[in-house]
């Protein structure tokens, strides 16, 4: 379940560490920051924060799998996450879901293989008013019809 | 900047504290606003305004509550009613410049709040929908009318968008006398012109007694202020309650004024904030800790993301007070790491509090010391639970603990530590400047102030409200939700997300409070309530709030960890019509064992949608059960569908849209369906605009 990516640069989980270093209670910190910065948190960097840290390998990952943030792929050029949230889910959000795997031909947490995009359910996003929604990247729409989803997908294919 | 004394907020004027502009365009500048499309409405003000050389200051603010109706602008002028125009695109922020500002004239369709203006101006609106016609010509016979009585061009008449009335035939506002008029009819014209508008005399059979049901408290500073600017919130009131603290010193004083008040904890269980307090204050301790938490999880429930991204300041206000009282000198803001914007509007307001000298060392020029860290959750709803959150602050896996100890006696870090929710921190700046037995005053007799839902689903006015406790949910849905979207029946409403309960609408008059909804078996929870129409299968709703607690189940204990997915087998079997009658009892009894053996909150509660549904509309559950139905059409294995071919309009749509090609004919021959083939998804029947495809 985690990446092989040995060859990737951990400079950066380095300032992160050292960081942190003095702050109570700092590993999800740490990994949090360390997923702002690659994208998510390979098995290099995991390996990086465990010697820094001093903590078991599997004591790091025993964390990131718990939540539901955290990455351990690197993700795709634009991830589409679809609401789940109940209102979102009274209001279609279901077939939100479904139109973007039919439009996209892949399933939930896959990649599209050019690697331009990634489709998740995701939890209340807060924007139930304009239900049903999906954030793509960081930005939110409000997506009820099969239409919008193919505007959607065709703005950021371009991009 | 200057670091502030309590002198200074205690003494000072409002004006000193901040210069006011007495003009200005204000954007609502939320995650909804945003996703609406604020951004480009701004982009269009700010470039007309440069244009036009207009030396009127544009503002952002959090969310006025009104989240069907953004992009929200508000735009206060010499001369104009402050007014809130919604729906705004690029072509209505370019008539705000110029027809508003530039002709001093009121904007057709796109009102959704006003002051009361001194000029002769009538508001008119057609509450119920659908009927654009009617408001049309009852439009032309009033003009028809003004000139009659020779007052054409005298009096203004504006179609606006929302007039906080709904369902009530025509609505009519007439100023300067502010007289609101509803289910008017053409033949009311004549009468009204002459009595209200040239004479300013009330129409007693006309008067529509329907009085606003909001009352803003909490949310007084959403959408009003700018939450960036420190400046703005302190002229509002803000910090004052601190300076007032500080002043008395002594902190037994608060939590008296607290518990006369008798605010309670709005994050769901409802404990007296007081009480909790108290215990904290009395540990002894080298150190306490105070903790906000901002870990939303509620599925369809963004109250505390407004406060944050709206108003933060009153909450970091509260949580000084906490600080102060119980003795802690630090502070933690647990936020979910979903929610950037109001993490970034949290970590401008404790930097600009921290240069002001609110935060830090003498806070005030006291010998006070409180600071606040911010903490991301990282998405696991059992990190709500206070003992899984500590764990989760702590840098660890969001287990939950074992209570007692409780954390105001063993927290984080082993050290009392107390936490409170987002709105029971903003709430506490106010009952400390207002008084508790002003507090006290409001909502019923256990449970005092107001409560903010964020209300959703199939209701027409989705957004944030916030009513005074005690008022029914018919009349949040109805009066402030406008009702359901096409006039749907309302079959249910949910309070309380996954750890919450249905109620069915003939239990609508229930007043809303901790006790009064607990009694229905639902919760108050942290304020998210949705609206549920006919087109909604009961049986679905339990299995996607199971399905939530499932996937969210952090695993510890076995009653969670097995109750669960047991239940949500046995709602799979009813929902594909493979259940006995003995199930429904298998799922009472896994409830209860759930109920009293799971360590956490989120295992106690989680059958709480499933029991609700099931004392509710247990005949719902016999019909899936019993005869393999599900009305609402959700549950795919009961439902089928067909082409009834006497209504097909031939146009073929059913066929196009059909994944599994089901669906075979021609527009000569008309369609049909093979219902072998046919999976159940219902594009056909929602993609079909003449009615020929049916589900049975």
């Amino acid at each position: 379940m985690i990446t092989e990516k040995s060859d990737q640069d951990v400079s950066v989980v380095h300032e992160i560490v050292g960081r942190c270093r003095d702050i109570e209670g700092n590993l999800i910190k740490i990994l949090h920051q360390v997923q702002s910065h690659y994208g998510y948190v390979s098995e290099a960097a995991i390996k990086e924060v465990a010697d820094l840290l001093d903590l078991p390998t599997a004591k790091i990952v025993e964390v990131l799998t718990f939540y539901n943030f955290f990455k351990l792929h690197p993700p795709a050029k634009h991830n589409v996450a679809v609401c789940m949230g109940t209102a979102c889910y009274l209001k279609g959000g279901e077939t939100v879901r479904e139109n973007f795997n039919n439009a996209l031909n892949i399933k939930d947490g896959e990649t599209t293989s050019d690697g331009l995009f990634q489709v998740e359910a995701v939890r209340c996003v807060g924007c139930c008013g304009l239900a049903p929604t999906v954030s793509v990247d960081d930005k939110v729409y409000g997506a009820a019809t099969k239409k919008d989803v193919e505007k959607i997908i065709a703005k950021y294919s371009n991009e | 900047m200057k670091r502030l004394t309590k002198e200074d907020l205690l003494n000072a004027k409002k004006d000193e504290l901040a210069e006011e502009s007495k003009e200005w365009i204000n954007v609502g500048y939320s995650t909804c606003g945003i996703a609406a499309g604020a951004q480009e409405v701004l982009d269009v003000l700010r470039d007309e305004i440069k244009k036009r050389n207009i030396n009127i200051p544009i503002k952002t603010s959090g969310c006025v509550g009104k989240c069907y109706a953004e992009p929200l602008v508000e735009v206060c002028v010499d001369g104009m009613p402050r007014v809130f125009y919604g729906k705004v695109n690029k072509n209505v922020a370019i008539q705000i410049i110029d027809e508003h500002i530039g002709q001093k004239k009121l904007i057709n369709d796109h009102i959704y709040e006003s002051d009361t203006i001194a000029k002769k101006v009538v508001f008119v609106q057609d509450t119920d929908t659908g009927k654009k016609k009617r408001l049309r010509d009852f439009c032309s016979a009033f003009t028809d009318s003004l000139k009659k009585f020779d007052l054409e061009g005298k009096v203004e008449i504006v179609r606006v968008a929302d007039s906080g009335v709904y369902n009530r035939g025509i609505v009519v506002r007439i100023f300067p006398d502010d007289f609101l008029y509803s289910g008017v009819s053409n033949d009311d014209i004549d009468r009204i012109i002459e009595d209200s508008i040239v004479g300013s005399k009330k129409i007693d059979s006309l008067i529509c007694g329907l009085k606003s049901k909001q009352l803003r408290i909490v949310l007084r500073n959403c959408g009003i202020i700018d939450p960036e600017q420190i400046k703005d919130y302190i002229a509002h009131d803000g910090y004052r309650a601190l300076a007032m603290v500080l002043e008395w010193d002594d902190p037994e004083k608060v939590i008296e004024e607290i518990r006369r008040g008798g605010l309670r904890g709005r994050g769901g269980a409802g404990f007296p904030t007081a009480v909790k307090w108290g215990f904290a204050r009395n540990e002894k301790a080298d150190q306490k800790y105070i903790i906000c938490n901002a870990d939303e999880g509620d599925p369809g429930a963004y109250m505390d993301r407004s406060f944050l991204e709206g108003d933060p300041h009153s909450v970091i206000e509260g949580m000084i007070i906490g600080g102060y009282v119980v003795g802690a000198s630090k502070g933690y803001f647990y936020v979910r790491a979903e929610y950037p914007l109001a993490i970034e509007r949290i970590h401008k307001a404790i930097k600009q509090a921290r240069a002001l000298g609110l935060l830090g060392e003498n806070i005030l020029g006291t010998s006070l010391n409180f600071d606040i860290e911010i903490r991301l959750g990282a998405g696991a709803f059992v990190c709500g639970e206070e003992t899984a959150l500590i764990a989760s602050v702590e840098g660890e896996r969001g287990y939950p603990r074992p209570r007692p100890p409780y954390p105001s006696v063993k927290g984080l870090w082993g050290k009392p530590t107390v936490i409170n929710n987002v709105e029971t921190l903003a709430n506490v700046a106010i009952l400390i400047y207002k008084g508790g037995d002003w507090f006290s005053k409001i909502g019923t007799e256990t449970s005092k102030g107001t409560k903010v839902f964020s209300l959703t689903g199939k209701v027409k006015n989705s957004g944030l409200l916030e009513v005074p406790m005690g008022t029914t949910i018919e009349e949040i849905v109805s009066d402030i939700g406008g009702g359901l979207i096409d006039n749907k029946n309302i079959k249910a409403i949910q309070t309380g997300g996954p750890s919450g309960g249905v109620i069915p609408t003939e239990l609508h008059n229930t007043p809303v409070g901790y006790e009064s909804l607990q009694k229905l078996g639902s919760i108050m929870g942290s304020g998210g309530m949705i609206a549920m129409s006919e087109d909604d299968c009961m049986v679905d709703i339990a299995k996607f709030f199971l399905q939530f607690c499932v996937d969210e189940s952090c695993g510890e204990c076995a009653p969670c960890r097995l109750g669960g997915p047991q239940m949500l087998k046995i709602l799979e079997k009813i929902s594909e019509g493979k259940a006995s009658l003995e199930d429904l009892d298998k799922l009472r009894q896994t409830s209860m064992v759930m109920q009293n053996a799971s360590l956490c909150g989120l295992g106690q509660t989680a059958p709480n949608p499933v029991l609700s549904t099931l004392k509710y509309f247990e005949e719902e559950y016999k019909m899936h059960v019993i005869e393999k139905k599900c009305l609402a059409g959700k549950c795919k294995e009961l439902v089928s569908y067909a082409i009834s071919i006497k209504e097909c309009a031939r146009c073929g749509l059913c066929m196009r849209e059909c994944p599994v090609d089901a669906i075979t004919g021609s527009k000569k021959e008309g369609f049909v369906l093979d219902d072998e083939k046919c999976i159940r998804c219902g594009r056909c029947f929602e993609a079909c605009k003449f009615g020929s495809v049916v589900r049975y």
